[in-house]
């Protein structure tokens, strides 16, 4: 459904990042050559150490960011051959997002329905399915900054799935939740698959990985070095010791 | 369309729905300017006013026979408990005394045969010594050195300029003051205002989404960055007008009470008509467009509100400036290009507003002008929105 081919990208550093970095390039390779296949029906995993290039490389798939080199083809097209109809049918979270804390739950689902052109009935209908699984519905007219922080996550997954996307693009999704929110969102997750969606998330717990992921896409310093099944990935040892022993065979920086 | 409305009403919604951005960017402004503006006048009043029976506390020194009964209908008191010159002064200095009036010896012998065309000495001297820190001093100074005044007249009196009390020498309408008032002030006044107005929306709205994160979510929708940018220009244009509008209200209902007592009690702004409003208001509105696009470029350029509003602050100093060239050309000019040039031109057709002298081709030109300059720079902050390097640099 999605297929990733050798994507590229990278940053000019400003004169303050080359400081920051330690460093006196002036370009930034945030991701090398990246490919990969998503498909319907399972969750895929991207794992990787901070600053390997999984959010950059998340972002080029929700087309924020357009990739140097390679491309994103989805359903066997380029994306940017019509980004419209792609937007439609991706649903992208990041960590970093806060939402506005003036509106209600209830009125940001109606923004968002309204940009992707959803119907009145539509949004209802969709709205009243997705409050209820979260426990929103009663705090949908209550304003963001008075909802508990966990309740503001839910709202933030809620309104990044607004279109019933056949894509979804989660980065980090369970960084910073509680235990109730974060299995209410894995549990999600792994309906979602049951629906047959293509489910992409960057992250470097193992344990979620394990829990909920079919395949996996292993990047170390911007590059993706193995793509394959859990089951193949892991070799009858745990992810973590099956990530380091192919880390340290890539060259990985074990000093941080 | 759709999503340009929903941009805007989602705008609106946040505007018109929290009760402390509506309060602090619509009312506080308009009221604090009313109040302001009045307690101002009225100290100003109060400032130059005395009482109708204060009686002037003075030191004579010399003071000569033929100008006693003048300085008796002054109400001028005389005090005699001391004779040394210098302790006058310190008395004066102090405000326990509100004049000294130190005449030559012998002053009306001396003047009657003074000739000032034959006269090889000085003239007989009087000196008035006074303390303008003190307004009743100040008040009893001007009197003195008008009786004197009038008092030399009248010892060579060959011809009286504008002698004839009962006729009015000054010309001038009540429409010509307010337009001279006006003119110098409202254009800078206005302009302003409506930069505070856009200043006070504008960060929030762009660099506050940015900052949040939001503006990401918003973008990995299908909207286009050029419904995002026109939206968001065109909302907080509307919510700047309404700032600007408390703004003027507060103003035009404030300066009479501002320029109270000072002769120009001839100032109304009843002088100009609906339309002379309307244009002004016109004009306005293409100035806010202009603004709050450049405020939104800003915004979307900084990384934070804070930043934003730093980046701005230069540009209000820009214009503010561009608001006083308004004190300094007392008429509008009337070459046609100056009114291509963003926001002169809107200070050029608001003087040709306040001074009663409209052009309808220079205002026309003044209003599409803006309106074009905010189009050119929504489709460079549309550009913008679809820079990563602006949106998503740390």
């Amino acid at each position: 459904m999605l297929e990733v081919r050798n994507l590229k990208k990278t940053f000019k550093l400003s004169k303050k990042q080359q400081k920051i970095s330690k460093t006196k390039d002036k370009i930034k390779v945030a991701v090398a050559d990246v490919s990969f296949q998503a498909e319907r029906g399972e969750i895929l995993g991207i794992l990787g150490a901070n600053g390997a290039g999984k959010t950059t490389t998340l972002r080029m798939l929700a087309s924020i960011l357009k990739p140097e080199a390679g491309q994103v083809l989805f359903e066997g097209k380029d994306i940017y051959q019509d980004l419209s109809a792609y937007r439609k049918r991706i649903g992208f979270l990041t960590s970093e997002l806060k939402l506005e804390e003036f509106f209600t739950p209830n009125y940001l689902f109606d923004f968002f329905a309204k940009l992707y052109d959803m119907s009145q009935e539509e949004t209802q209908e969709r709205k009243q399915k997705l409050f209820e699984k979260f426990g929103i519905d009663q705090f949908a007219e209550v304003k963001v900054a008075d909802l508990s922080t966990g309740m503001k996550q839910k709202v933030s997954l809620v309104i990044s799935i607004v279109n019933d996307p056949d894509v979804i693009i989660f980065d980090e999704p369970t960084n910073g939740l509680d235990i109730i929110t974060e299995k209410i969102v894995v549990d999600f997750l792994l309906e979602l698959r049951e629906q047959g969606k293509c489910i992409i998330i960057s992250t470097h717990i193992f344990s979620l990985i394990e829990k909920i992921c079919d395949r996996v896409v292993m990047i170390i310093d911007g590059k993706a070095v193995k793509e394959d099944s859990l089951e193949n990935i892991m070799a009858g040892q745990s992810l973590e010791d099956s990530f380091f022993t192919i880390y340290q065979e890539m060259g990985g920086n074990m000093n941080g | 369309m759709d999503r340009i409305i929903a941009v805007m009403k989602k705008e609106f919604f946040r505007f018109f729905h929290d009760k402390r951005m509506l309060f602090s960017s619509v009312l506080l402004p308009g009221v604090m300017i009313y109040v302001m503006y009045s307690i101002i006048g009225q100290a100003g009043a109060s400032q130059r006013n005395v009482e109708d029976d204060y009686q002037t506390v003075a030191y004579g020194i010399n003071v000569p026979a033929s100008l006693q009964p003048a300085f008796e209908s002054m109400n001028i008191q005389f005090e005699t408990d001391i004779t040394d010159i210098v302790e006058m002064k310190q008395k004066v200095e102090d405000k326990e005394v509100d004049l000294i009036l130190a005449f030559s010896q012998d002053f009306d012998a001396q003047v009657a045969v003074y000739d000032s065309m034959t006269a090889t000495q000085p003239a007989p001297q009087v000196e008035v010594f006074y303390n303008s820190s003190r307004t009743e001093s100040s008040k009893a100074y001007a009197a003195v050195t008008s009786v004197l005044s009038q008092y030399e007249s009248s010892m060579i009196n060959k011809f009286d300029v504008n002698g004839n009390t009962d006729n009015k020498y000054d010309l001038a309408s009540d429409k010509d003051s307010t337009a001279q008032l006006f003119s110098m002030l409202f254009p800078m006044l206005l302009l302003t205002f409506v930069f505070s107005g856009c200043m006070a929306l504008a960060p929030e709205a762009i660099a506050g989404e940015k900052e949040r994160g939001t503006i990401t979510t918003i973008l990995v929708t299908p909207i286009r960055q050029t419904e995002l940018a026109i939206g968001k220009i065109v909302s907080l244009s509307v919510m700047s007008i309404l700032s600007a509008i408390s703004s003027f209200i507060a103003t035009v209902l404030s300066l009479p009470k501002l320029i109270q007592g000072d002769g120009v009690d001839n100032i109304s702004a009843n002088v100009y008509s609906v339309t002379d409003y309307l244009v002004i208001f016109f004009v306005l509105i293409s100035s806010v467009i202009v603004i709050i696009s450049v405020i939104s470029i800003i915004s979307a350029y900084a990384k934070s509100v804070k930043e934003a509003g730093t980046l701005v602050t230069p540009l209000m100093i820009i214009v503010m400036l561009i608001g006083l060239t308004a004190m300094f050309d007392g008429a509008a000019k009337s070459e046609i290009y100056w009114y291509f040039i963003p926001l002169f031109n809107s200070v050029q057709s608001m003087l040709q507003v306040f001074s009663f002298d409209i052009h309808i081709v220079p205002v026309i030109v003044t209003i599409v002008s803006n309106i074009v300059y905010g189009g050119i720079f929504a489709v460079v902050l549309a550009k913008m929105f679809q820079s990563e390097r602006i949106m998503y640099s740390k």
